[in-house]
């Protein structure tokens, strides 16, 4: 089975600070991870791929430090690693993305099941998964939290989850699945994965190395543009009530009948 | 030519406000001279930091576009299963209306599915003016290869302006894939639409890396301008009885065969689990200290008609399952009143809980961040607090 990964570099959210000044993020010194949804999906491939055999392919869009991220799956259990990195994929939103990823796939000659996290942790969209099966003209299924089984003839069966549950879909391969985090416990890197990593050879492929339409590229190939960026307002200071327990408690619930919202005991319904 | 970013060296002074305001960490000084590295995605926030200067330049060029002067109106996706709308649909349509009084142009609801007349009569009475209807059996409850492409062929059909969807699993699965069938642009999760007065685009706004930033997107050169939108947040449209709208049977857009097969659907609507839809939620953190303790929370929460949640820390150390998990690596809630107990308020779990109207916070510890972003906090004990407040709310 041929599998194929795609794998976002983020910024570690658990990094992050906020400038208490300027209420704007402080980057500086953030370091960069897999985008931890992605992480879930490499550990099913690779889950997959002991039981079934194949190979799995991590795949990526960005500049050239996303190597460390693409080593870091190798150290994991994914086979090879191929970075999409050229001036002219940046400043891509979902489609141009999408549409780059699709082509490096492409040239990869497919793949039986292509994985992918819910969403990235820093633009939090989710559409690049269920675009990329579009490029590819296969179906997708976005928020798998199970794989029940797969057969042989290319059968399988999903859970994917709703907001009032789930539902289970038997599906026919190729597909692109996003997953959730519930789907599976990734395994931390073995000595042996990580010394693989090490010595790896990445593959890098530029615009001119998969068959793409320039036009179709990064920013050029964005139907949005963000015209402006700001910081949301920060919250004026609330009431915060530090004395007895029963003083804080009636006083907060004071509050909340002046804001005009009914809780408890006769709240008139 | 390919689109570009540029320091015009003479004019740029070596300040450095492009540094700060860059949200990518993309720009350096080198020699006192601003220098953007290839971290860049030509936000453009270097460029408004710039205004006085003027030294940073994006020269920007679109892909072929069509002719957008050939589409017009609103459309909104009507979501339904088991014979229901979606409870997104009302909020979009209230958007929509709202966006409708600054176009000028008629507002439609997409409704596909089977034995769905029903619902294009409540359609109707939100006060949309058509609903572009087709109904079949082949159009099945989460079937939504099938929506899919019927839902394109609709839009490339009736070519409206604008698309909106909800910004739910189905509508954020089913909108990306319409969007790259078509090939225009779409904005995710929006919690902000409004018409630019003067030049009559969608103004989409989203929060983007878990709230801690706000980017207002265009979409001018590609139509629809698409966008889900985050559920309970717009207003709702009320049911004001059918004004002379109308249903438009599309009997001719074909009904492709699935490519997938719906098994079941297994609900699992608790009375505690629903957080999506919740306007109360009672969530507990770290501070629980004991799977048995959510009993407290539980208590609560059935004083307050409220559904549980929990932050990562809770659900990673097995005390409630993953469905209840508020944040950035959980669910995203918008409820009338979150009450955080024993939450210490990580970004991560501010990032799914910010928007709420109204944050409650209870924690023992005065320092910790929830209390930032609470409207109202009680400095305490929880396992004193919450017995306290289910005691004063029984009255």
């Amino acid at each position: 089975m041929n599998i194929v990964v795609c794998i976002k570099q983020v910024p570690d959210t658990t990094d992050v600070k906020i400038n208490p000044e300027t209420n704007t993020l402080i980057r500086e010194g953030v370091a960069s991870i897999i985008n931890p949804f992605d992480v879930y999906a490499l550990e099913e491939a690779v889950r997959l791929k002991e039981k079934f055999g194949g190979t799995v392919n991590v795949l990526s869009m960005g500049p050239p430090q996303v190597d460390a991220s693409l080593r870091e799956a190798i150290s994991v259990g994914a086979d090879e690693a191929y970075l999409l990195s050229d001036r002219a994929f940046a400043g891509a939103d979902t489609l141009a993305t999408a549409y780059t990823l699709a082509a490096g796939i492409r040239k990869l000659g497919g793949a039986d099941v292509i994985l992918m996290g819910r969403q990235a942790i820093d633009g939090d969209t989710g559409q690049v998964g269920p675009e990329v099966a579009e490029n590819l003209s296969i179906p997708h299924l976005t928020d798998i939290k199970k794989i029940e089984s797969l057969e042989a003839d290319g059968t399988a069966v999903v859970q994917r989850m709703l907001e009032e549950g789930y539902v289970r879909i038997k599906v026919k391969l190729p597909i692109v699945m996003t997953v959730v985090k519930e789907i599976n416990e990734p395994r931390l890197p073995s000595l042996r994965g990580k010394m693989n990593a090490k010595k790896k050879e990445i593959t890098v492929w530029g615009a001119a190395d998969i068959e793409v339409d320039p036009q179709r590229l990064g920013l050029t190939g964005s139907p949005t543009q963000v015209v402006k960026i700001f910081t949301p307002p920060k919250p004026s200071g609330g009431k915060i009530f530090e004395g007895g327990v029963t003083e804080s408690v009636a006083e907060l619930l004071s509050e909340l009948k002046k804001a005009g919202l009914a809780v408890g005991a006769g709240k008139g319904e | 030519m390919a689109s570009s970013i540029k320091v015009i060296l003479d004019k740029c002074i070596g300040c450095g406000l492009c540094i700060r305001a860059c949200p990518f960490a993309a720009i350096t000084l080198v020699d006192k001279k601003a220098v953007i590295n290839e971290k860049c995605t030509f936000c453009g926030a270097c460029v408004d930091a710039c205004k006085k200067y003027q030294a940073i330049v994006i020269t920007r060029e679109t892909f072929a576009a069509h002719d957008v002067s050939a589409y017009s109106g609103i459309a909104v996706f009507a979501e339904n299963h088991g014979g229901q709308l979606a409870s997104v649909v009302p909020e979009i349509i209230g958007a929509a209306l709202e966006l409708k009084k600054s176009l000028d142009a008629p507002l439609a609801a997409v409704l596909v599915g089977h034995n769905v007349k029903k619902l294009a009569e409540e359609l109707l009475e939100y006060g949309v003016d058509e609903v572009w209807m087709r109904d079949d059996n082949g159009i099945g409850d989460f079937s939504e290869d099938v929506q899919t492409e019927v839902v394109a062929d609709i839009l490339k059909e009736k070519k409206p302006a604008i698309f909106l969807g909800g910004g739910t699993v189905i509508g954020r699965s089913l909108l990306p894939k319409v969007a790259s069938r078509i090939g225009t642009g779409l904005t995710a999760d929006c919690t902000e639409l409004e018409i630019d007065p003067d030049t009559k685009f969608l103004k989409q706004t989203r929060p983007a890396f878990g709230g801690n930033i706000m980017a207002t997107i265009l979409c001018q050169n590609h139509r629809p301008q698409m966008a889900t939108v985050r559920h309970k947040v717009m207003k709702a449209a009320p049911k004001t009885g059918n004004k002379g709208g109308r249903i438009v049977h599309l009997d001719h857009i074909p009904v492709p065969a699935p490519t997938y097969e719906v098994l079941e659907f297994v609900e699992e609507k608790t009375d505690t689990v629903n957080i999506v839809e919740a306007d109360f939620i009672v969530s507990g953190g770290r501070g629980i200290k004991d799977p048995k303790n959510f009993a407290l929370l539980h208590d609560l929460a059935k004083e307050l008609d409220a559904a549980v949640g929990a932050s990562r820390a809770a659900v990673d150390a097995g005390w409630i399952p993953y469905s209840h998990q508020v944040g950035q690596t959980g669910k995203t809630v918008n409820p009338k009143i979150y009450i955080a107990c024993g939450i210490s308020g990580a970004i991560q779990h501010l990032a799914g809980m910010k928007s709420s109207d109204i944050i409650i916070a209870i924690n023992s510890d005065r320092a910790a961040p929830i209390f930032d972003v609470a409207h109202f906090g009680i400095v305490g004990d929880l396992f004193e607090v919450v017995p306290e407040l289910i005691k004063q709310l029984k009255g």
